[in-house]
């Protein structure tokens, strides 16, 4: 079946200020995507789009297949948002605010009853229901935020930033409370915090100043951008000429040493072309020197690398 | 409609959550009194027969109270939102513009009618002591009604245009100000200009109601301002959409 997210071509201008251009991007049922980006990128704009609350300037957004523009309420009525500063009716209750959001998503009052129940004990927010929301501390509002998203099983859930600002603790629970709901939505989530995507998504965005840089699954995003294979080696010898043999060998493009040159024992870090196992070549360099090899080791490249460098290198294209 | 309603609803909670509705009403009700006192008792009026009716009350809530009432019951209600964020998830449930508008200004109008309410007091009390004609007193409920709910629109719109609760409330009052005096304006300039500022006032179109007559042309005013405010409230949202 068709996404249940189909966003084309997007382009949003503040004025003179381009936020997003030319973002296209479809998002399956059940699931959990992930849009990644530093402060700024456009991810807030993106999802603000997405749910109705921004027009684009130019290109089409769509959620279960009604266009966010001429069908914006069938639209809106089939999504749950989390913005990012959650916002709450610090004078409500718990309980009171999340019968308001049920009702004005036009929900019957006895399913609202049903379903309050149901995420106030997902969200663990049961010694609270009748507490006023301005005496929460901030991780148990972000519970309440998630709670109202998700109130009306909707089809599609956007959270931006669900984690930002509260304590580690709160952070794991408020992931695995993402998990515990992702089997049955469709989920859009930002974050500027990469384990959280590699923990959650089975598929990353990365955006960078308004403009999609990548679009992958977070294990063939890394295999992708090994564009650059590095190895780690540690070397007992000189250091110089080992730094200087290691980069005669061909296909090496950079070669650092991360300790200081005091010891004879030192890590270097090879990059070399993609494709290339340069791990024979190194050994036998590293012997026919007369020096000791003490360790030879492949290195995946870390998601915040990649995202360092897709955010970064404009050369590396994906 | 079932949305403006829990949108109506919601408010009119809040209203007695907060101090706002509790100083509110004790102010309506003090200042209320006073002018119902002067304008009964004979040596305070100096007229050796006050008459029987609600004619300077109404005129005085007019005057004296709405100004401030108006501002003060519907400062908070866009402006809050935008505040705080929450517009973000009005606007982005299946809910229409107009019905959050409109939800917001019956929250207003039923805190208003609930304040007037309490007035009927007075009505009791003319009834025991007196004699009034039930005429007049009924147009001129008529009347303050419509002039309420003119005002309130006229405050939500201030409230939709900024975040900043004073900022609302400091912008309706000045509107309301110059709507509630254009009447003595209309005396500055004369010929055409003088009747147009004059048929635009508030205050123009409201003595015939407490005077017992029911002009449809007066009433068309209040609603035709009631509609232009709201309408200008609901763009005000949509264009806050659109920034």
């Amino acid at each position: 079946m068709a996404g249940m997210v189909e966003v084309k071509n997007l382009t949003k201008y503040y004025g003179n200020f381009l936020a997003i251009e030319d973002v296209s991007f479809e998002v399956k049922r059940g699931e959990i995507v992930g849009f990644l980006g530093p402060n700024g990128a456009g991810k807030t704009t993106t999802m603000r789009i997405i749910t109705g609350f921004l027009p684009p300037t130019y290109g089409t957004a769509a959620v279960a297949g009604y266009d966010l523009v001429d069908k914006s309420r069938q639209a809106r009525s089939h999504i749950g948002y989390l913005p990012e500063t959650v916002p709450l009716y610090l004078d409500m209750t718990v309980e009171g605010y999340l019968a308001f959001m049920g009702a004005i998503r036009g929900m019957k009052p006895n399913r609202i009853k049903t379903r309050i129940g149901e995420v106030i004990d997902a969200c663990r927010l049961g010694d609270y229901r009748r507490t006023h929301i301005g005496k929460l501390s901030k991780g148990f509002r972000q519970r309440v935020g998630i709670a109202q998203a998700v109130l009306h099983e909707p089809d599609v859930l956007v959270l931006d930033e669900p984690t930002i600002g509260i304590d580690p603790i709160q952070v794991v629970e408020t992931r695995q409370l993402i998990k515990d709901l992702s089997g049955s939505h469709t989920v859009i989530l930002s974050t500027h915090i990469l384990p959280e995507v590699s923990m959650l998504c089975n598929r990353v965005l990365i955006i960078n100043e308004g403009l999609i840089v990548a679009e992958d699954t977070p294990k063939e995003l890394g295999n992708k951008l090994q564009g650059v294979e590095r190895l780690e080696v540690e070397i007992q010898g000189p250091r110089t000429e080992a730094l200087e043999a290691l980069q005669k060998i061909r296909g090496v493009i950079e070669v650092t040493c991360s300790t200081n040159g005091d010891s004879d024992r030192n890590v270097y870090k090879i990059q070399a072309r993609r494709g290339l196992d340069l791990r024979p070549t190194v050994s036998r360099t590293v012997i026919s020197n007369g020096w000791s090899l003490l360790n030879l080791q492949l290195v995946s490249m870390s998601l915040e690398e990649i995202f360092l460098k897709l955010t970064t290198d404009e050369e590396i294209n994906v | 409609m079932r949305n403006t309603a829990t949108i109506a609803w919601k408010e009119i909670k809040g209203y007695f959550t907060s101090p706002v509705a509790y100083v509110v009403a004790l102010m309506f009700v003090a200042l209320t009194g006073y002018f119902f006192v002067r304008s009964v008792d004979s040596i305070l009026t100096g007229a050796n027969f006050p008459e029987a009716s609600l004619r300077g009350l109404m005129r005085q809530i007019s005057i004296f109270i709405l100004p401030w009432l108006a501002p003060v019951l519907t400062m908070r209600l866009l402006a809050e939102e935008q505040k705080i964020g929450t517009i973000e998830l009005l606007l982005t449930s299946p809910v229409r513009d107009w019905e959050v508008v409109l939800g917001k200004f019956i929250a207003s109008m039923t805190f208003f009618l609930a304040a007037l309410a309490m007035t009927l007091w007075y009505v009791l009390m003319l009834e025991w002591r007196g004699n009034p004609e039930m005429g007049p007193l009924l147009s001129g409920y008529l009347g303050i009604i419509l002039y309420g709910g003119a005002a309130m629109s006229v405050g939500l719109l201030a409230s939709s245009l900024t975040s900043n609760q004073i900022v609302a409330a400091v912008t309706s009052l000045g509107l309301l100000v110059l709507l509630t005096f254009l009447e003595v304006g209309a005396d500055q300039v004369t010929g055409v200009a003088s009747t147009i500022v004059g048929q635009l006032g508030m205050t123009t179109h409201f003595d015939d109601f407490v005077r017992g007559v029911v002009d449809t042309s007066n009433v068309v005013y209040y609603l035709s301002l009631m509609a232009v405010f709201l309408f200008l409230t609901v763009r005000s949202l949509e264009t806050r959409r659109w920034r």
